[in-house]
């Protein structure tokens, strides 16, 4: 069999142009970043290759796997299937802004105290989510934070660690005493 | 992706006009569908509609007594929404069935009736798909079909569509508002999808340019019997091979009114009025739920590697419509039913 | 009182704080200045020959770079040796953008650079490419009768051992005997981490690459070779690896392609691929099995035959060790094993987990299951009435095995005896409830490697080698290792991997990195304490004056007589005393050849397995598992758990989701993503505990270790067969098993 094909990309509309970029202001872990992008740039490659934090991993670019995870405005979503040009007015954590090596958050402590990882490729993702579900509220028993931590793969298997260090941390936030 | 240009509205009209003023336009909400399209290629517009700061977020009541559900709400907002938990709990157990929580923050409820198919020869512009461009063939149709239709496919299309809310608003039997260059009109859910017959590249009945700016849900919403079961091959984080959403409102043992919707069996929310005529006014028996069950799967038709779905379906439908009787199901902030 | 006896204890990872944090940098993240993006076109067809690169037209857009091809590709190495890396099967390697012949699909074919990442995956969208498209076959189903034995294959393979006794006599005449065929599908490595290189351009032709991989003194080898680079201007490094699981023994294209661009544009250059080209590369190949058993009344077995068949490219042939295992696991006198491979057009397959014994094992442990319940006996008497006492392949006693305290240690803590042994006899609720069990054996390997330590005043000490930590806590045991055996804390340890300027070392898989770098480590800072102990001598008044290196021991910072603590000196005295500033020593440790040929040296385990089963819609949960493993000395508890605990994950993912599927329409794998390639998410994981038997073990290596990053996996995905068999009554032979096998 012998038959002539070809990519069928360029013969729909030819081959276009890029647009110009344009200045976006990112206000990112309490810093303002001004950027000169184009709107096709993801708020994830925005992080990684123009701001260089990169924390904020790329597993599959497509919001499958839950790796890009970081907070605007306090919720988790997925940075790789958003538009940077789309959180100027927005206030965005990354796991560089949650804690440092010389001051680690309560979640990045028990991480390691329960090995809740081992690559630790998927690690920011996973604690930027499990910090989103604490700002939620919503999950408290072991069954609910596993519903809940489901949006993050992690590949290695570390799942039983991740679990116990979410849940360490759920439970030393309810049990402290409400203001 | 494609390079395009965007822009930002704050008013529906605006980005109606907007939209309308460029060739190959289109909308932006969440972007958890089109940006990840763009990417693969499949989507390629030149310029995005931006809707985040239009004022479409809220849920309120109707008139009608009903409640309308911003098309800019979020799903997660929507899905934990106290009136949508105490009145509509079968949508709240939809959401939270579908994508995983990070989705459900960014992903809207307009853009959730917007998502496409799932389909692998629809994503990848290696293979044919009538969808993606029209007479190049269907991939899927003798290629490997284990999570496509077996109910109201055509020779060209057996995709299905993957929403999980979508089955559930089927199921309540709630009404789109659109806004568009011809103005503002509403569209009942059953007959917003479409089946693909010849024209599998149309997913829904919207005209060119028009946006979804609300949905209404009708008063009734079966807060006490239903169901929300979904089948998949993980726990979590996974599109149905199959779901089911069953309501129904009960005098006694005696079925009054019945809803029942299914999910990753067809190119559209799959509600059935027919087996809905088969419950109503009979016993909430297994026998009962049985010939509902067969009515539904009774057009079935497998394409190879789905066969399984039609036993599967009506395994399912019964064992929701089970649990609707039983009242079972409640609203919460996560589904634990997962697979059951 | 602390100690400085670190190994054994289950310290945190070292390198945890760096991972947390978004620190640890990896491949695809080291910003360098003036840095190009290059971006991987991937063939549409499986099979054929491409007649036209349009590169003209997307070198129009500005900001696009190059589109390199096989078209303008310039003269490289010739010979394929220079293009095998040394980890490489028979055959002839893949030579990306070498010629116009399209051998798989997804193959790479073009590279666009440009100056943003946006812009490279715009402009390779628009790429046109012309292709003459030829019949392909990619199905094994169709070749079953082609199969052929393998030559010389890759290092590490052997060829099954010959027949012993009279297998197919011996199984006709067995009382009960059983015969099966057992098939998975093709499944992908799938790391987190997508493959990427950063290739920095120090000019004049001296890179320094930053790459995903297993091993840097591999991509170092292959990359000189190719593009006729000396070593020291292409120096390769990876600190920090997303996941491997053997997908990054062998360098991917994604390095070649970004040096080649980077030589050519003298400049910087990044290409990562993306999630779908995760697929384009080596997988655990697609793999068919026939396992026939007999027994004898005695419950012993009568017979062992097993032959398997997998997929190979049209270019290579990758082997794998398949079958061997059937003839060393349980002691039998009648043993056939057969293992062949056919060429179809697909990519060469590559050593994922436990390659060939997580594939064996699956068939020979269901076989093992399906042939106790024929006989009518456990499934754990079974096979401790067949238990090997010695390795009937290679007629040598084991260094060690403590399997049998695997199944009966194992056994009490899961609760075995609570099983009904009649199958849809236990529920709960809508679900029935199944117990299963299987196990497996893996190899202890202990490959040479290098190590550097360098001990200064300050009493810091940091050691190198040139291997790799891919999640299996490297870093972490390496640390312990040089901390005990020079008696320092362990902060004041640094240990660095991950650099060709470092002591060579092996790619990092066969779970032999603990055995080889790990005495490497020991090794050198030996030698660093006998230097220190002569120094120690020197000083006035020293009470260790005259004792060998045997009478001393190097503990809590100090050195002193074995047999007397109180005579002692501090290590950072002895270093201020000399006037030294610094001590340094590199050594390599080799296997005690002498000493290991006359053994069989293997890690074994045992997995035990509870499952629920909707009865309706054959829905399966693994409610509880517990794998018993004996695989010599455990050096950190806390890392080595973790090991096992994912190569849990890992089983479950293999018995109940993993299949890469290949529509033959296109020859191409359809489901190339995280959202139709299933792997388990955290709620699909439940109840899951490692239990480690205590095994003791001079002759693998002098720290006795086996290494536990593939032995947790063995067993896993029949254990969970069997269950459900147990469950249900329906015996599943092709993997995953999906709700609808059971429907």
């Amino acid at each position: 069999m012998i038959q002539q094909s070809s990519t069928s990309a360029a013969q729909a509309g030819g081959v276009a142009a890029p647009p110009p970029t344009g200045t976006v202001r990112l206000t990112i872990n309490g810093q303002q970043h001004t950027l000169q992008i184009a709107p096709w740039t993801t708020l994830l490659d925005a992080l990684r290759e123009y701001v260089h934090l990169t924390g904020t991993k790329k597993g599959c670019d497509h919001g499958q796997c839950g790796a890009c995870t970081v907070l605007v405005n306090g919720k988790r979503i997925n940075s790789c299937l958003s538009l940077a040009v789309m959180h100027e007015d927005h206030d965005i954590t990354t796991i560089e802004g949650l804690g440092s090596q010389e001051n680690l958050h309560p979640l990045q402590q028990a991480f390691i105290d329960h090995d809740a990882f081992q690559c630790g490729y998927c690690t920011p993702g996973q604690i930027c989510s499990a910090q989103g579900l604490i700002n939620e509220g919503r999950a408290h028993t072991e069954e609910e934070i596993k519903e809940h931590m489901s949006g993050n793969l992690c590949r290695c298997g570390a799942y039983a660690g991740i679990l116990n260090a979410v849940k360490e941390v759920v439970d030393a936030k309810s049990s402290e005493p409400r203001r | 992706m494609n390079p395009f240009t965007y822009s930002s509205a704050t008013a529906v009209e605006d980005a109606v006009r907007d939209n309308a003023s460029h060739e190959g336009a289109a909308y932006i909400g969440g972007g958890t569908n089109i940006l990840d399209l763009m990417k693969e290629n499949v989507a390629r517009p030149t310029h995005l509609v931006g809707l985040n700061k239009l004022p479409l977020t809220a849920i309120e009541p109707t008139p009608e007594g009903g409640l309308r559900l911003g098309a800019l709400a979020t799903n997660a907002d929507t899905a934990w929404n106290e009136e949508v938990k105490r009145r509509y709990p079968l949508l709240n157990q939809a959401i939270l069935a579908g994508a995983s929580p990070q989705l459900r923050n960014m992903a809207t409820n307009g853009g959730n009736l917007m998502q496409r198919t799932r389909c692998y020869y629809f994503y990848d512009t290696a293979t044919p798909c009538n969808k993606r461009e029209p007479g190049s063939g269907c991939g899927a149709i003798g290629g490997f079909n284990r999570i496509h239709a077996i109910l109201g496919a055509s020779e060209q299309c057996i995709a299905t569509h993957p929403s999980d809310m979508c089955i559930a608003l089927a199921a309540l039997a709630a009404t789109v508002r659109v806004s568009g260059p011809n103005g503002e009109r509403t569209i009942p859910f059953e007959d917003f999808h479409r089946l693909p017959g010849n024209t599998p590249e149309r997913d829904n009945n919207l005209e060119p340019g028009e946006l979804i700016t609300g949905l209404d849900l009708p008063a009734k919403g079966f807060e006490k019997n239903f169901s929300y079961l979904k089948l998949r091959d993980r726990n979590s984080y996974a599109f149905a091979l199959v779901s089911v959403a069953a309501a129904l409102e009960l005098d006694g043992d005696t079925i009054k009114d019945a809803r029942l919707a299914l999910g990753g069996v067809a190119h559209k929310p799959w509600r059935d009025q027919e087996a809905e005529n088969l419950l109503k006014g009979q016993p909430a028996t297994p026998e009962t739920f049985a010939r509902a069950a067969a009515k539904v799967v009774e057009s079935a038709k497998g394409y190879g590697s789905n066969n399984f779905k039609i036993e599967l379906a009506r395994r399912a439908i019964v064992r929701a419509l089970k649990q609707a009787a039983e009242g079972s199901q409640h609203a919460s902030d996560v589904f634990l039913n997962s697979n059951p | 009182m602390s100690t400085t006896n670190y190994i054994g204890k289950p310290t945190s990872r070292v390198d945890g704080p760096a991972k947390v944090t978004g620190a640890a940098t990896y491949a695809a993240e080291f910003h360098v200045p003036n840095m190009a993006y290059g971006w991987v076109v991937s063939s549409p067809i499986a099979k054929g020959r491409i007649t036209k690169v349009h590169a003209d037209e997307v070198l129009a857009i500005p900001g696009v770079l190059e589109v390199f091809s096989h078209e303008n590709v310039p003269g490289l190495a010739w010979f394929d040796r220079n293009y095998k890396d040394d980890v490489a099967p028979g055959g002839s390697p893949f030579r990306p953008l070498h010629e116009d012949k399209i051998k798989f699909n997804q193959q790479p074919i073009a590279l666009v650079v440009a100056e943003t990442l946006e812009l490279a995956r715009y402009a390779s969208s628009v790429l046109r490419i012309d292709y003459e498209e030829e019949a392909h076959e990619t199905d094994i189903e169709a070749k079953r009768d082609e199969g052929f034995e393998p030559g010389r294959g890759k290092s590490g393979w052997m060829p099954p051992p010959p027949p012993r006794g009279n297998p197919d006599k011996a199984w006709e005449e067995a009382e009960h005997h059983i015969e099966h065929e057992y098939v998975h599908g093709a499944q992908h490595h799938n790391p987190m981490e997508m493959y990427g290189a950063t290739v920095e351009w120090r000019g004049d032709k001296k890179l320094t690459v930053y790459d995903k991989t297993q091993g840097v003194v591999n991509v170092q080898n292959y990359l000189t070779k190719i593009f006729g680079l000396s070593k020291d201007d292409c120096r390769v490094i990876n600190q920090y690896m997303g996941g491997g699981f053997g997908s990054g023994l062998r360098p991917q294209y994604s390095v070649f392609l970004a040096v080649l661009a980077s030589l050519e544009l003298k400049r910087s250059v990044r290409v990562t691929l993306t999630r779908q080209q995760m697929f384009s590369f080596g997988h655990r190949p697609h793999t068919l099995q026939y396992v026939k058993l007999g027994t004898n009344p005695d419950g012993t077995l009568a017979a062992i035959q097993h032959h398997a068949l997998h997929e190979t490219s049209q270019f290579e042939e990758y082997t794998e060790n398949v079958v061997n295992w059937s003839g060393m696991l349980y002691q039998c006198e009648n043993v056939k094993l057969g293992y062949q491979l056919a060429k179809l057009d697909v990519f060469t397959p590559q050593d994922m987990r436990a390659p060939g014994a997580a594939t064996g094992s699956f068939a020979l442990e269901v076989a093992m299951d399906e042939m106790a319940a024929a006989a009518g006996i456990d499934p754990i008497d079974f096979r401790i009435r067949n238990y090997a006492e010695e390795d009937q392949n290679a007629g040598k006693p084991f260094s060690s095995k403590r399997l049998r305290d695997c199944y009966h240690q194992g056994a009490a803590k899961f609760g075995w005896e609570k099983r009904n042994p009649q199958p849809r006899s236990m529920r709960k609720g809508n679900r029935l409830v199944g117990y299963g069990m299987a196990g497996g054996v893996w190899d202890a390997t202990q490959k040479k490697a290098a190590a550097k330590a360098t001990l200064t005043a300050d009493g810091k000490l940091q050691v190198s080698s040139a291997t790799a930590d891919i999640g299996t806590g490297t870093y972490t045991i390496m640390t312990q290792i040089a901390a005990e055996t020079l008696g320092l804390p362990l902060e004041a340890v640094t240990f660095k991997l991950g650099d060709t300027d470092m002591p060579e070392a092996p790619v990092q898989g066969g779970s032999w990195t603990a055995a080889s770098v790990g005495s490497a480590v020991k090794s050198v800072c030996e030698a660093i304490g006998e230097k220190l102990l002569k120094l120690a001598q020197k000083m006035e008044g020293s009470p260790l004056k005259g004792a060998s290196p045997d009478e001393v021991e190097f503990v809590n910072g100090q050195i002193r007589l074995s047999n007397n603590p109180n005579e002692a000196v501090v290590i950072r005295d002895v270093l201020q005393a000399s006037g030294e500033t610094r001590l340094e020593t590199d050594t390599s440790a080799t296997p005690n050849l002498l000493k290991q040929a006359t053994h069989s040296m293997h890690s074994h385990n045992a997995v035990f397995v509870e499952v629920e089963v909707d009865e309706e819609f054959g829905t399966v949960h693994v409610t509880r598992v517990l794998n018993a493993v004996a695989a010599g000395r455990i050096l950190n508890p806390k890392t080595a758990r973790s090991q096992v605990l994912g190569s849990i994950v890992w089983g479950i993912s293999m018995a109940l989701m993993e299949e890469t599927i290949m529509d033959h329409q296109f020859g191409r794998y359809m489901n190339h993503n995280y959202s139709e390639y299933h792997i388990p998410v955290q709620a699909d994981i439940n109840d899951i505990e490692v239990l480690f038997v205590e095994e003791e073990d001079d002759v693998v290596n002098p720290l006795g270790v086996k290494g536990v990053g593939e032995i947790g996996l063995l067993g896993v995905a029949a254990a969970i067969t069997n269950a459900v068999y147990h469950a249900t009554g329906k015996r599943v032979r092709d993997l995953p098993i999906y709700l609808d096998k059971l429907l």
